[in-house]
């Protein structure tokens, strides 16, 4: 048996192991302590802070209706009541989303959140705010009704004389439909997580003050 | 606590924090806002235009555009690419990514929107298929007689009964053609036949879309609904819904010089604004993301006190 233990023992200190060496970096760098705070240094106390979580609230919102609406297909809310009213909570959790979200901007371009070693924290955000906005976009374009049309014929020329319409087809309901529902919302996800590891990764940026300026 | 912030707290007193209790009551209140804005608003949803709207109820717009097609005068037959070579499409000096890419979409108006489904309407109708065959074995010139005559009368024509009237004179076939492909499109026919691809399902619009934006009918009741570009369309749905407020400053570039000029600056105006915005809004974007690397952007929260509020607690005179 003891045999058998220091084998065991051998095996789980190979510093060779990827697994071994991926749990140890996490616990490194995001043990359950960051993740899952409870305690923040005593200047967390703005309302500002509260921006970025309601912001995550509201996504949950917007994933949530939109699963709904997906789940019952793109004629749904057009001829039901129920299917309406998902549709609404679906249209004001994105309207919610993108107050917080640029309140969150906002906030943590005057808090300059991007100090001592946050600067791939805050371009990750800025690449949410774009994504979310193509997200938002292929939504509009996806509706099928008249505000839908009008936004596909006006858009295309945008779209084109960047050429991006040669492959991104404002006009061709099911690539938005597809996009809007699958890849883009996947992808928002997967960069909001990444935003939220790295945050509890450094924990929240201190006030400033004349040392370092506001240098990343 | 992790070695990062152990290093980086160092002294700063901590004070209890509930996270997951602060998230719980964020998804509470913003469902609760969300419940309320839709049980109280609920959502735009005005009806899709179809070609069949459009027919009845603006028949002589809908024989225009239709002959517009076949002169080649329409916005998508003259647009240049993805979708034909006729137009020479946006560029900026040497930046001309409209054409780099080709005609990936194509689409040939005069045929797709006109002769195509007037062929397949000819099926047992012996007067449109003798006019279809008139109008293909004319000269070019020919042609462009009697479509340069059918086009200057149009503006004075009169519906009777769904039909346009114009006054006599020799336009060919193109009286009977017009005639039929409005039948068509009142029935309804014409929306199907412009999605139809060989295919049995299909789901892209490109076709009856770029059709309807080439007439006059569509973008009237754009207009009316305070959609289009100059009236800060993008900002605003049908209704009074908000639209997509979150391009404000992309939609606010389209009203200002050089962006609305003709003479413009530096080679940006009216006519490659789409370009020039996009372009603008993609450095601006990038500016944006690489805010923390660009001095004087990123010292502008230093010198602006908004973070003397946001954290009045640290900044506030220490008692005793």
């Amino acid at each position: 048996m003891a045999a058998r233990s220091s084998v065991e023992m051998e095996a789980s200190t190979d510093s060779k192991s990827w697994t071994l060496r991926l749990r140890q970096a996490i616990d490194r760098h995001l043990p359950m302590d960051h993740l899952l705070p409870d305690r923040q240094p005593y200047y967390v106390g703005s309302w500002v802070y509260v921006f970025g979580v309601v912001t995550i609230a509201a996504l949950v919102w917007v994933v949530v209706s939109g699963v709904a609406l997906s789940f019952m297909g793109p004629q749904w809310w057009h001829d039901s009541r129920l299917g309406r009213f998902v549709n609404s909570l679906h249209f004001w959790s994105v309207q919610l989303f993108f107050v917080f979200m640029v309140l969150h901007l906002w906030g943590q371009y005057f808090m300059a959140g991007w100090r001592h070693g946050r600067a791939a924290t805050w371009m990750i955000g800025v690449v949410i705010f774009a994504v979310s906005i193509l997200t938002a976009f292929t939504g509009y374009l996806s509706q099928q009704n008249f505000d839908a049309q009008f936004i596909g014929v006006n858009a295309k020329d945008a779209m084109n004389s960047a050429g991006i319409g040669a492959f991104f087809n404002v006009l061709n309901f099911g690539q938005m439909y597809g996009l809007h529902i699958m890849l883009l919302p996947i992808g928002v996800t997967i960069l909001v997580v990444l935003h939220i590891v790295m945050v509890r990764t450094r924990g929240v940026v201190k006030p400033i003050d004349d040392e370092g300026g506001a240098r990343p | 606590m992790g070695a990062i912030q152990e290093e980086y707290y160092r002294g700063v007193r901590m004070v209890p924090y509930d996270l997951v209790k602060e998230l719980f009551i964020g998804l509470a209140g913003v469902g609760v806002l969300t419940l309320l804005a839709a049980l109280i608003l609920s959502s735009p949803d005005v009806a899709p235009v179809t070609i069949a709207n459009w027919a009845q109820s603006d028949p002589v717009d809908f024989v225009t555009t239709a002959t517009g097609e076949l002169a080649g005068s329409t916005t998508s037959a003259g647009y240049g690419d993805p979708y034909n070579t006729a137009g020479e499409g946006q560029s900026w000096g040497p930046i001309a990514p409209q054409r780099w890419f080709g005609t990936r979409i194509p689409v040939d108006s005069a045929n797709a929107f006109v002769i195509q489904p007037l062929q397949r309407a000819s099926v047992g109708n012996s007067e449109v298929a003798s006019a279809l065959d008139a109008w293909q074995k004319a000269t070019a010139d020919q042609q462009t007689k009697w479509l340069d005559a059918y086009t200057k009368v149009l503006p004075d024509a009169k519906v009777t009964d769904g039909k346009v009237v114009v006054a006599d004179g020799d336009y060919g076939p193109l009286p009977v053609m017009m005639s039929n492909l409005l039948g068509v499109a009142q029935a309804g026919g014409l929306d199907g036949l412009l999605v139809i691809s060989g295919r049995f399902y299909q789901t892209d619009y490109t076709q009856p879309l770029l059709f309807i934006g080439d007439g006059g009918y569509f973008p009237g009741l754009a207009d009316q609904a305070h959609l289009t570009g100059s009236q800060w369309g993008m900002m605003n749905e049908t209704g009074s819904y908000p639209g997509q407020t979150w391009l404000w400053l992309y939609t606010t570039w389209y009203q200002v010089w050089p962006f609305t000029s003709e003479s413009g600056f530096l080679g940006l105006n009216a006519s490659n604004a789409d370009l020039g915005i996009i372009i603008l809004m993609t450095v601006l974007t990038a500016a944006l993301a690489l805010v923390p690397f660009i001095p004087g952007l990123r010292d502008i929260p230093r010198w602006v006190p908004v973070h003397r509020v946001i954290w009045r607690r640290y900044y506030a005179p220490r008692k005793g």
